[in-house]
């Protein structure tokens, strides 16, 4: 009942199996494919901001003249003009480039920390993933202070139609376009919010490992380059919902 | 010798230090992939009684006009849980089911990929449907169908908390569904045996691949548009309420964006179990392997082209419904390619009418039926003459019924020894094949033509038009067939399990890795397993053993 016929070198590991696709390992190409379906999530918001926005009249006037009305959808620079600290200054989209910038930089600093593990240098992989950590966990409080900017408004405020004087935003009624505007924003950037918390728990939880020598006892530092697929995913999307929200 | 030796995972998991004799707790604390296998196919047969008495009473309140044993506003809750039911906690639960239990298995692998989040999905999935259910005490279930379109579902036109409770139960589900879906592409792409190419996989595993992927690309956008419609409900957001300035045509586009891939991930696995039935009963490779693989994939990718064909009677223009017309005709090239397989894989052969094997046949003249129906969808000016009737009625139970889930009774058939370990007889196995077939066909084949005298679905009564009560009374009769059917086969699975013949290892004399095991297999699937040649491995194995004793067929000894 056997056979000899000349096999292929048998699987050496628990759980590898006898191919390697993509050179991969099991735990990160699950990353890649739960990746792929949180894409297609995203993609499945931007499509209905994209039909959203063009359900709603865009602004045609000149952005001098420009106003927040119900009727039109508002032009991203006059909504998104304050700057935490700088009071009555208009500074737009000054803000969200500076998150934009320190999401960016966690990026950076996330490459180094899977780059550290690389060489198994657990001292690096320590003050990178710290620094990681200390930039999203800024860029969540950013948000925070652009949310309340957001949802307390601005003094001038909109009058509507039937003369109400309304502040600000919520999910049923805001003070600068239709209420699509404000309920696509929280929605979607909290969503990506969502992630970045979500990431930023996962980085402690490595960091808390990387501490205790969990990896490099392990032998390699696989988890954090996992948990840095993650990351750099949420930074692509951010720059996403960046264009789609505060550029175009 | 030429063995290859699988290991077993170092780590102990959860569950696998129970002894078998610990019962349920055993079962519940279990990362086995065949037990959480078989209680997906549980699950799926417990919300199959729930979901079929709703169709019972259904078909009831409709057997004779004028009928006011249900009210309105309860018939739209009974039709709604039905439909609901039969997508989510039933027909993917048992796809799923097969999915995880077989796949393992027909790749030579001990284990799922990720076994503890195997379960998670199972439990989370269970729990999803528990929900869905507790709206019935929580002040009145979902009742905008199971599509749940705007604005129905939004609460001036649905103020009972059910849709709040669709939407949670379908997201937990969902989610659970679409980590099932990762799990499922790593091992198969990770834990094949060495030397068993992608183009030796079992025609099975092919189908669970591609349907994985397509889980992950289509339940985003039911997500998506679950989150966003409880927004609506609880938090007041306008997303697809009109006069706050959504629109609710965005969520049928989700929802088929979704939907019609969930049509065909409710297919291609039944596609993938009838392939093996056929090859087995037949004593044929499957015939065309490469393109049975390939219209799979051509399946799967025309599916996210098609959605707008479940909205052709929405107004979006000459330009986009013929579009979406000629890509839904399309559909029926890959899929008249796989019929042609399946017949080519029987001509010639030495074919054994088994109930699998019945209910395979069977598949092949229903789902036809089924299909044809659809390619008349396709034509807009029919669709906008039939939507909304009891024509789609039909037309959908033809596909589903006569299509997903033949498959799926074929494979239960097929697989049953395996699984438990015990024979059900042949005889009680046709008993069932020929309730169910000539009920099923009594119930719906009448309804093609209601739908095209015109009758609407989804009203809870009609009026007494000529034709229409003897049609609608034939249609209850077969449906009360149908329901018996199904208890009978609840009776034959619970007396099998308690008290039948002890199945050989491999009764059908089959071709997959899966019955090189024991019946039922050990908890460790393999110590080891023959070099794979060809997608037949068990059948080379015997082919290089001129002294492989056959075991006793259950089909001649019965």
């Amino acid at each position: 009942m056997s056979t000899s016929t000349t096999l292929e070198k048998p699987n050496t590991g628990t759980w590898d199996g006898g191919n390697e696709p993509f050179k991969a390992s099991y735990g990160k190409l699950m990353m890649w494919f739960f990746l792929l379906s949180d894409a297609f999530t995203f993609g499945s918001f931007l499509i209905v901001y994209g039909l959203s926005r063009h359900k709603n009249l865009p602004y045609t006037g000149t952005p001098e003249a420009f106003t927040f009305s119900q009727e039109w959808w508002p032009i991203p620079e006059k909504v998104f003009n304050a700057f935490p600290g700088f009071h009555g200054l208009d500074l737009p989209l000054a803000f969200v480039a500076l998150m934009t910038m320190i999401l960016i930089l966690s990026s950076v600093t996330m490459v180094l920390a899977v780059e550290a593990g690389h060489r198994m240098d657990k001292n690096d992989v320590q003050k990178w993933l710290l620094w990681t950590i200390l930039f999203g966990s800024t860029f969540l409080g950013c948000q925070a202070l652009e949310w309340s900017h957001f949802i307390s408004g601005t003094e001038e405020g909109m009058i509507l139609s039937n003369g109400t004087h309304i502040f600000g935003a919520n999910l049923t009624i805001n003070q600068y376009g239709p209420p699509l505007f404000a309920d696509l924003f929280f929605f979607i950037t909290g969503f990506h919010g969502t992630h970045v918390f979500s990431g930023v728990i996962l980085l402690i939880i490595m960091f808390i490992n990387t501490v205790n020598g969990t990896y490099q006892k392990r032998g390699h530092y696989e988890m954090v380059e996992k948990v840095g697929l993650y990351w750099h995913f949420v930074d692509l999307v951010w720059v996403f919902v960046f264009t789609f929200f505060y550029l175009i | 010798m030429g063995k290859l030796h699988i290991p077993e995972p170092e780590e102990a998991l959860p569950g696998v230090e129970l002894e078998d004799n610990q019962g349920l707790l055993q079962w519940i604390s279990s990362v086995d992939h065949k037990q959480i296998g078989i209680m997906y196919l549980w699950m799926a047969l417990f919300f199959m009684l729930l979901g079929g008495l709703g169709a019972l009473l259904m078909r009831v309140q409709l057997a004779v006009p004028r009928n006011d044993l249900l009210s309105p506003e309860i018939y739209n809750q009974v039709f709604t849980m039905h439909g609901t039911t039969m997508i989510f906690l039933v027909a993917t639960p048992a796809i799923l089911g097969f999915s995880v239990y077989l796949s393992p298995l027909m790749i030579g692998a001990n284990d799922m990929a990720f076994p503890r989040l195997n379960a998670f999905s199972f439990w989370i999935a269970l729990c999803g449907g528990f929900l869905l259910y507790f709206s019935f005490l929580a002040g009145g279930a979902p009742d905008a169908g199971w599509f749940n379109y705007a604005p129905l579902n939004q609460r001036p036109y649905s103020p009972s908390p059910g849709i709040d409770y669709y939407c949670i139960g379908l997201l937990l589900a969902g989610s659970g569904t679409v980590a099932t879906a990762v799990n499922l592409i790593v091992t198969v792409l990770k834990l094949r045996v060495p030397s068993m190419s992608l183009r030796e996989l079992p025609v099975f595993v092919w189908m669970v691949l591609i349907n994985s992927f397509l889980i992950l690309a289509a339940f985003p956008s039911l997500n998506a548009a679950l989150a966003m419609l409880l927004l609506d409900r609880q938090l007041q957001a306008h997303f697809f309420d009109i006069a706050g300035g959504g629109s609710s045509l965005l969520w049928q586009h989700l929802f088929w964006l979704f939907g019609h891939p969930e049509v065909y991930i409710l297919i291609l696995p039944a596609f993938g179990i009838l392939s093996e039935v056929f090859q087995v009963f037949s004593r044929k490779p499957i015939f065309g392997y490469a393109f049975i693989v390939g219209s799979g994939m051509a399946i799967a990718l025309l599916a996210f082209g098609v959605w707008i064909h479940h909205m052709f009677a929405t107004g979006l223009g000459i330009t986009v419904n013929g579009f979406f017309s000629a890509s839904s005709l399309l559909i029926g090239i890959p899929t008249g390619v796989k019929i042609f397989s399946w017949l080519g894989t029987m001509w010639g052969g030495s074919l054994r009418f088994t109930t699998a094997m019945l209910f395979a046949t069977a598949f092949l003249v229903e789902f036809t039926i089924g299909g044809l129906s659809g390619v008349s969808f396709a034509i807009v000016p029919i669709d906008w003459q039939l939507t909304d009737t009891y024509y789609v009625v039909a037309h959908l139970h033809y596909v589903f019924v006569g299509g997903s889930l033949f498959g799926l009774l074929a494979g239960l058939f097929y697989w049953f020894p395996k699984m438990s370990g015990k024979i059900i007889p042949e005889k009680q196995g046709k008993w069932f094949f020929w309730l169910f077939v000539i009920g099923f066909n009594m119930t719906f084949l009448i309804q093609h033509a209601l739908g095209v005298l015109g009758m609407p679905r989804r009203v809870y009564t009609y009026p007494d038009l000529p034709n229409y009560t003897w049609m609608n009374m034939l249609s209850t009769a077969g449906a009360f067939i149908m329901g018996f059917s199904v208890l009978y086969l609840g009776f034959i699975i619970y007396k099998s399990i308690k008290s039948g013949k002890k199945a050989p290892d491999d009764p059908w004399n089959a071709y997959t890795l899966e019955w090189l095991t024991t019946s039922p297999p050990q908890l460790q699937n393999f110590k080891e397993v023959p070099p794979v040649k060809s997608f037949r491995p068990l059948r080379d194995l015997k082919q290089d053993n001129p002294n492989w004793q056959l075991q006793d067929d259950p089909w001649k000894i019965d």
